[in-house]
């Protein structure tokens, strides 16, 4: 999920009943894309996920109008797409398709610079802006510039497909499986670099993915949808994992969906455990009185500037002298705040001491996290829609909710 | 064996048919490219073009070369009309066929890509579509040049005023004089393989971002 953006660059994009039926003899059979209706805030990125055939390709290309809708419409900043010239409206929306679709016979900058050679930017600023978007998607221009596509691996034309649509600096993007044609490592990559860019950006992004997991992970709304083109259900991930609308989303979503919501939640969102901790050279009479006053039983030692060094079981500590560093025979993984905690459990499970340390940029203590507090923290937000409040808000503010009626709505927060 | 005496002799004659030979093919090849690239962009965009013109194509070319310059006769006289009609028809058939693949290899992504990030039919075809079908149009040029090369010797049939090369290897052949025959069979020989090789050469400098010869341009799906 990304973070909220400083400044929203992007439009508002609202489905309103939007239907496609491609065989338009075949009435009363369900289409490709049924009574779909949603509103997208600026600066959002909203994931239209579900299993192959449900529609989602058809709904992305019925906002650039590459397919027209049989029944609804589709608004950009409140305006009716079917009244603007299609030419126009697709210059101003970045497309990025599953296949990449680069033009083989054009350099990379050349490629880059498509939009911007289309309406008519002056040479010199098309070259610029080429080589900008490369440096900016982690291509040097120096090297990528002059070669053609075909000199290019696959998560390399991908980048390349992100810049292109990205050269006009259009107000929305349409990303269609952006990250489908690469290994899980290079996904993992890409999709971290875009959510980066995207905090500057703040473009209004509709992404189509199958990929439950990258929907979660990439969507600020999670649009589910179900074979015959019905939207399941429509709010924050969050939201989708703790509060499934139907079965068809439960069973979507997966078993894991608990663990799943781990990923969404970071260490600094828990209240951490004091440690009790003493620095070599202390007093050991007096260290092992405080260790024994506390219910874990091991006591935690740090040097100078509080960097853990590692655990003392409260037995071993001895009863006079001074704490040392071969007293320490173990220690745990260090973990920050940011680590999610999916990462911080499994991290956790693998450690003698089952508490994990955390520490700041220096690497000095903060506190502890062990896998009860996980737990705990997991039922505190099961059931209860603290996360889409949160989201609904900034929905509401974004405005129009209330003008969108039926499944457009994620479900109401759950009385606290 | 040879009468080397006689090429000696020749060697104006060899340089005027040889030029001959060159101009007529030139026409054929010109008007062929000029109306199939016509034609092509036609028959690409409209199915029911494509399938008629390729019907006809293919009759075309099923009818001996000897047979359609003796049945134009009759209409056209002992003319250059009469050597180019046919020269054209056989270019037309096989470069109309190349044409129309070419403007179709754009894969689908790439098309699809093209439409969404705006541009207009005509652009399309300028910008995508027609870059995409150059070496299908100079492979299609190779055959057609190879081919037209050959088939102007036959033009000799029509009376000395034609024939180019062929010129020397229908009056050898009436004279069973062996050194004329090959005075008009080498040299068209070794024009057919030069122009052969500049398109090659031609096709390498056209099409940079094309993968080195004998594969087909790729898709980067
Ligand atoms: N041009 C078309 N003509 C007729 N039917 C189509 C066309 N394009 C898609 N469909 C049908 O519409 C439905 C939705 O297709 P769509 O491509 O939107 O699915 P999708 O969710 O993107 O699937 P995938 O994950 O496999 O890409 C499918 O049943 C498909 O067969
Ligand atoms: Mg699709």
């Amino acid at each position: 999920m990304s973070a909220p953006a400083r400044h929203a660059s992007g439009a508002t994009v609202d489905f309103e009943h939007v239907s496609k039926q491609y065989d338009a003899h075949a009435k009363g059979t369900p289409g490709a894309v049924n009574d779909l209706s949603f509103h997208v805030p600026a600066g959002r990125i909203c994931v239209l996920v579900g299993p192959s055939g449900c529609g989602k390709t058809t709904s992305l290309k019925m906002v650039n109008r590459l397919i027209e809708p049989t029944a609804g419409r589709i608004l950009i900043d409140g305006v009716d797409t079917a009244g603007r010239d299609v030419t126009e409206l697709r210059r101003g929306i970045g497309y990025v398709i599953q296949q990449v679709g680069l033009f083989p016979h054009q350099t990379i900058a050349q490629n880059v610079a498509t939009v911007p050679r289309l309406l008519g930017w002056p040479a010199a600023r098309q070259r610029e802006r080429a080589e900008e978007l490369l440096a900016l998607v982690g291509l040097d221009p120096g090297r990528y510039r002059n070669r053609y596509p075909r000199q290019l691996s696959g998560g390399e034309r991908q980048r390349v497909g992100v810049a292109r649509a990205l050269a006009a600096d259009p107000p929305i993007m349409l990303m269609d499986e952006p990250f489908g044609a690469v290994d899980p490592i290079v996904r993992e990559r890409l999709q971290n670099e875009f959510l980066r860019l995207q905090e500057d950006l703040a473009k209004t992004i509709l992404f189509v993915t199958h990929d439950i997991d990258e929907a979660i992970k990439m969507g600020d709304l999670v649009a589910v949808m179900q074979l015959g083109g019905k939207l399941e259900q429509f709010a924050p991930p969050a939201e989708i994992l703790a509060n499934p609308a139907s079965e068809f989303v439960a069973r979507f979503v997966g078993a894991d969906r608990g663990l799943k919501r781990l990923s969404l939640s970071r260490v600094s969102e828990l209240d951490l455990r004091p440690a009790v901790i003493a620095r070599v050279g202390d007093a050991s009479a007096e260290a092992r009185r405080r260790s024994a006053t506390d219910p874990f039983p091991y006591l935690l030692l740090v040097d100078e500037s509080r960097r853990p060094i590692g655990w003392i079981a409260d037995a071993a500590i001895p009863s006079e002298g001074r704490l040392d560093e071969r007293l320490a025979h173990s220690m745990s993984p260090l973990i920050n705040r940011r680590t999610t905690l999916k990462d911080a459990l499994s991290m956790l499970l693998d450690a003698d001491v089952q508490a994990g340390i955390v520490v700041d940029r220096t690497g000095a203590v903060l506190g502890l996290v062990t896998a009860d507090m996980i737990a705990e923290r997991m039922r505190e937000t099961a059931g209860d829609a603290r996360f889409a409040a949160v989201d609904l808000e900034t929905i509401e503010r974004a405005g129009a909710i209330g003008a969108i009626e039926g499944a457009a709505q994620p479900s109401e927060p759950a009385p606290t | 064996m040879i009468d080397w005496g006689w090429v000696a002799d020749h060697l104006d004659h060899v340089a005027f048919r040889t030029l001959q030979h060159l101009y007529l093919a030139a026409i054929a090849l010109a008007i062929g490219f000029a109306v199939s690239f016509a034609f092509g962009v036609i028959a690409a965009r409209w199915r029911p073009v494509n399938v008629v013109s390729t019907a006809i194509a293919g009759l075309v070319f099923t009818i001996p070369s000897l047979a359609l310059f003796a049945a134009l006769v009759p209409v056209t006289g002992l003319s250059i009309l009469t050597a180019e009609v046919p020269l054209v028809l056989y270019t037309l058939v096989i470069l109309l066929r190349n044409v129309v693949a070419g403007l179709q290899a754009a894969p689908p992504d790439v098309r699809e890509a093209a439409d969404g990030m705006g541009f207009r039919a005509a652009g399309r075809l300028w910008r995508v579509e027609l870059p995409l079908a150059v070496p299908l149009i100079i492979a299609g040029l190779r055959v057609a040049t190879v081919s037209t090369i050959g088939l102007v010797t036959i033009t000799a049939t029509l009376g000395d005023a034609l024939g180019g090369l062929g010129f020397f290897i229908y009056e050898g052949m009436n004279r069973f004089f062996l050194t004329e025959i090959l005075v008009g069979a080498v040299p068209t020989i070794l024009l057919s393989l030069v122009a052969d090789r500049a398109f090659v050469w031609l096709q390498g400098r056209a099409t940079p971002w094309a993968p080195p010869r004998g594969l087909q341009p790729e898709s980067n799906a």
